[in-house]
């Protein structure tokens, strides 16, 4: 008892060393460059992404991950809320990328159908397919850092490029549009 | 002096006469408290002798001297906390009493001689002396007087002077009021205090050298970061480091106790006045940086969960928890190696928060230098402070036997409660925040933590915890019963069952329940004080006469909880924020929460170091204008960075937010409009507990000097 509770009292010393440890080793990566911690990178590229099953709005279906299986084209799916502020900037860039025929898939993160559709009428609707993620889960599955958040998705329905923040016409030219020709 | 057109020969000339300011030119003074808090700053700026001379100009011959002489001052700072750090830590052991003795003379010289280095370092940058390197990489002549002081502490190695500065204030504290302390344990904690801040200043002094010189200096420096250009970041640093420094205090007298073997009932009278200091400044800390994040970063957010931020949460949560669990060690003499561990806990997580975010280890929005050859020297320095300190901790805690006990239901098993909560919420904090970068290192995976899942986990664990911090001040200690507390607070569960569901029906069940705690924790704390002065049982004198003999401690205690209340209705409510992006052209309006804003006019005006292009908008309800805004896009010269200056109305209840986002090509002003309800009162519940710890501090009970005084009065008596 006496030893067990003595261990116990080592708990904080053998956290703290295992944090220390871990932080030394990131820093020596760090020095060496092999470790950027500033870089967002996305779990999901390269993979496809995780299962759900999200319904719709409005009477419309919603979608899911075997829906992005395999697309004709390549596509993207847009997070997006009507409380998020970037997200109204970035729907004029969303609404031209919808008229030049790039299919957006949209997934509204943490939202209510009433604000969506509002939301859709004020700025323009983009999208081909709604889901609603009402409780929040599938976007941590899938990494979501915040709204709103761009996924592009290849026609073997695998994540190839994620932007995070509000899409402009720079990041358009930069780096989508050469993504876009290299997987359609 | 405040040379306008400051130059490299200037700089190094005593011969300034007064020069006009561009500040001077009339402005035309905002409608709104911060901009009219910002106007005052200025104004500041412009304060000269009575001579026309500034106060200064006695040491402008002096003016090349001057950093050297802090450089001097710093290296003598790290010679005094070594030697009070070693005199305090082993003389006690040895049973000298004279060397016991040398340790607050040591602390108070140790305190001067960084004051010293501080001064200099703020007067380099108030007289724009670019041959500090510092001034110029971070100060301009251009910018106003308040933010070339502020701006001595706006970047890591000026900041790091601070930190030291703040530590060796509470070391001298400790030396000038702790009097009434064991004459071993003051030395032992004034020990442990010197040795961090000699490691500090190590570091400060050897490769963070806010001192360095630059020759030959430029002719202007970089300028001041135009969005740190504000009063609320130029004291958001100072308050937020008091706070995190302050905790240096608590663990001291943890060490000292560990060292000693011995903690008792007056150990939790001597750490609670220091743990409710620092927590008081640090809530006023993040409450600013909340508050300066809410109205300069242009689009309302308040919190986003970033590693700086979660940095400063996490020892406000475990220094939450110390605050509680030090009343039981005082009064049970119970839960005294948790206490301990809280402690030594509350300042690593403050180490550990402020200088990994320096290293760069964290991704995060919040840009310091990121230096990892630094990194290096911290990462020892927190190794050998707080390896050491568990590790110590680890050896003598089971010596601590708690000699209290008490029954599961009672304010012990209540605190008890608290600290699990508290600290469940600390932890989840903290594996969100440090599991991106372990994971990547341990399993080579990548993944991005953010917003969704601290929303996710911290909300569940919040909610019991509210509901329970409304009952657990109202158990008595050792054996409680429900039935009497409940009793006492039937109309403040009622009231909030009503509101939860008025407002479930109305909006939805989060925003509803958030509203319901806050309404619920606010009116418990309430109607304990009431049931304490007997309100409307009796004549109403005799509840006032109970009123003014209850201890102000008491008070503290009710308003920390009735501020923690509001702060949760401010943050339900916005929740039910709306906000909207629309272009306008002058003379065009839009309809939002209610209200019609009209675009009168957008026009051109002066700023002191930036040229402003103002938007003026019209609020009007049912055709009556009531309210005119004035959102800004702001561009500094030196920087050439544009920043958008936020207009915001407040009646106490709720936020008109105006940006003037952008102009767009095609003409008229993009503006994002917001009404936010009850924004304010996240501010003002931060605002509240303060308050509540400060009238707490000044409780005759915890005031540092009261014991000593005590032992005063006895002979006269006698």
């Amino acid at each position: 008892m006496t030893n067990r509770r003595r261990l116990l009292f080592g708990v904080p010393l053998f956290v703290a060393v295992a944090s220390g440890a871990g932080f030394y080793t990131i820093l020596r990566r760090m020095q060496s460059q092999t470790y950027d911690p500033h870089a967002l990178p996305s779990p999901l590229i390269g993979h496809r992404p995780p299962a759900f099953n999200l319904p719709g709005v409005a009477n419309q279906a919603g979608f899911s991950n075997i829906d992005l299986a395999a697309p004709p084209r390549p596509m993207l799916v847009n997070w997006f809320a009507s409380w998020c502020q970037p997200c109204m900037e970035e729907a004029p860039t969303l609404v031209e990328l919808a008229k030049i025929g790039i299919p957006i898939w949209g997934i509204a993160y943490q939202d209510t159908p009433a604000a969506i559709a509002t939301y859709l009428g004020l700025y323009g609707n983009p999208f081909t397919r709604i889901a609603t993620d009402s409780s929040g889960l599938t976007a941590i599955n899938w990494g979501v850092y915040g709204v709103p958040e761009t996924y592009l998705i290849d026609r073997q329905g695998i994540v190839r490029w994620r932007w995070a923040g509000a899409l402009n016409d720079a990041v358009l030219a930069q780096q989508l549009d050469p993504l876009l020709d290299q997987y359609s | 002096m405040t040379p306008t057109k400051g130059t490299a020969l200037r700089t190094l000339k005593a011969s300034d006469g007064p020069v006009p300011n561009a500040a001077a030119k009339p402005r035309r003074v905002g409608h709104r408290p911060i901009r009219s808090l910002k106007n005052g700053f200025q104004r500041l700026s412009l304060w000269r002798g009575s001579k026309g001379q500034s106060p200064l100009a006695l040491l402008d011959g002096h003016r090349p001297m001057i950093p050297e002489l802090g450089h001097f001052a710093l290296a003598l700072a790290v010679a005094l906390a070594f030697a009070q750090g070693v005199i305090g830590v082993f003389a006690p052991g040895l049973r000298d009493a004279r060397a016991m003795r040398a340790a607050p003379a040591l602390a108070l010289s140790h305190f001067l001689a960084i004051g010293a280095a501080f001064l200099a370092l703020i007067y380099a940058g108030m007289v724009s002396d670019f041959t500090v390197e510092n001034v110029a990489n971070f100060s301009s002549s251009l910018v106003p007087l308040i933010y070339r002081i502020s701006g001595t502490w706006g970047n890591h190695d000026g900041s790091m002077i601070l930190w030291c500065f703040i530590l060796s204030l509470c070391g001298a504290t400790v030396a000038s009021f702790g009097g009434n302390l064991p004459a071993s344990l003051r030395a032992r904690v004034l020990g442990v205090l010197g040795l961090v801040s000699g490691g500090f200043l190590l570091f400060t002094l050897t490769v963070s050298d806010p001192f360095t010189r630059l020759w030959p200096p430029p002719l202007d420096g970089a300028g001041v970061n135009p969005i740190l250009q504000d009063p609320g970041l130029a004291f958001h640093p100072p308050v937020l480091y008091t706070g995190y420094v302050g905790f240096s205090v608590a663990f001291a007298f943890a060490i000292a106790a560990l060292i000693e073997g011995r903690l008792d009932a007056a150990w939790g009278r001597w750490v609670r006045p220091w743990a409710l200091l620092s927590w008081c400044f640090l809530t006023s800390g993040i409450a600013l940086g909340s508050w300066w994040s809410y109205y300069t970063l242009g689009w309302g957010g308040y919190w986003f969960w970033d590693p700086v931020e979660n940095a400063a949460l996490l020892p406000w949560l475990s220094g939450t928890a110390l605050l509680h669990c030090a009343i039981v060690v005082e009064k049970r003499e119970a839960l005294k190696a948790w206490t301990v561990l809280l402690a030594i806990a509350t300042f690593s997580f403050s180490l550990s928060g402020t200088f990994l975010v320096r290293s760069g280890i964290l991704n995060s929005v919040h840009s310091f230098a990121a230096a990892p050859d630094q990194g290096l020297f911290i990462l020892v320095l927190l190794a050998v402070t707080i390896g050491g300190s568990l590790l110590l901790f680890a050896i003598r805690a089971p010596v601590l036997a708690a000699t209290g006990i008490f029954a599961p239901l009672s304010r012990e098993s209540a605190l008890v409660l608290n600290n699990i909560f508290l600290c469940s919420i600390a932890a989840v904090v903290f594996t969100g925040t440090l599991y991106p970068p372990f994971a990547d290192l341990l399993f080579g995976i990548q993944l991005s933590v953010g917003a969704p899942f601290f929303n996710q986990t911290v909300l569940p664990l919040t909610a019991p915890l509210i509901l329970a911090m409304a009952i657990g001040p109202l158990l008595p200690w050792k054996r409680a019963a429900l039935r009497p507390a409940l009793e006492r607070i039937w109309l403040a569960a009622v009231v909030a069952i009503v509101v939860f569901l008025v407002m479930t029906l109305r909006s939805n069940a989060v925003t509803a329940l958030g509203l319901a705690c806050g309404v619920w924790v606010v009116l418990s704390a309430m109607s304990d004080i009431a049931e304490r002065i007997k309100l409307f049982r009796g004549p109403i004198g005799a509840s006032l006469s109970r009123l003014r003999a209850l201890p102000r401690a008491a008070f503290g205690a009710a308003l920390g909880h009735i501020g923690f209340g509001v702060m949760v209705l401010g943050i339900a409510g916005m929740t039910l924020a709306s906000q909207k992006v629309v272009v306008l052209n002058p003379g065009q309006s839009t309809e939002l929460g209610g209200y019609t804003w009209t675009l009168n006019d957008i026009h051109d005006a002066p700023g002191p170091n930036y040229t402003q292009r103002v938007a003026d908008l019209t609020l009007s309800e049912g055709g009556k204008p009531f309210l005119t805004l004035h959102p800004s896009r702001r561009f500094f010269t030196v920087q050439k960075v544009i920043t958008n200056d936020a207009a915001i109305h407040t009646n106490g209840f709720q936020d008109i937010y105006a940006v003037f986002a952008d102009e767009p090509a095609g003409g008229g002003a993009e503006l994002r409009l917001n009404r936010h309800p009850l924004a304010p009162e996240i501010w003002f519940g931060g605002l509240i507990m303060a308050f509540g710890g400060f009238l707490s501090l000044s409780d005759r009970r915890l005031r540092v000097g009261a014991p000593a005084r005590r032992k005063a009065s006895k002979p006269v008596l006698a």
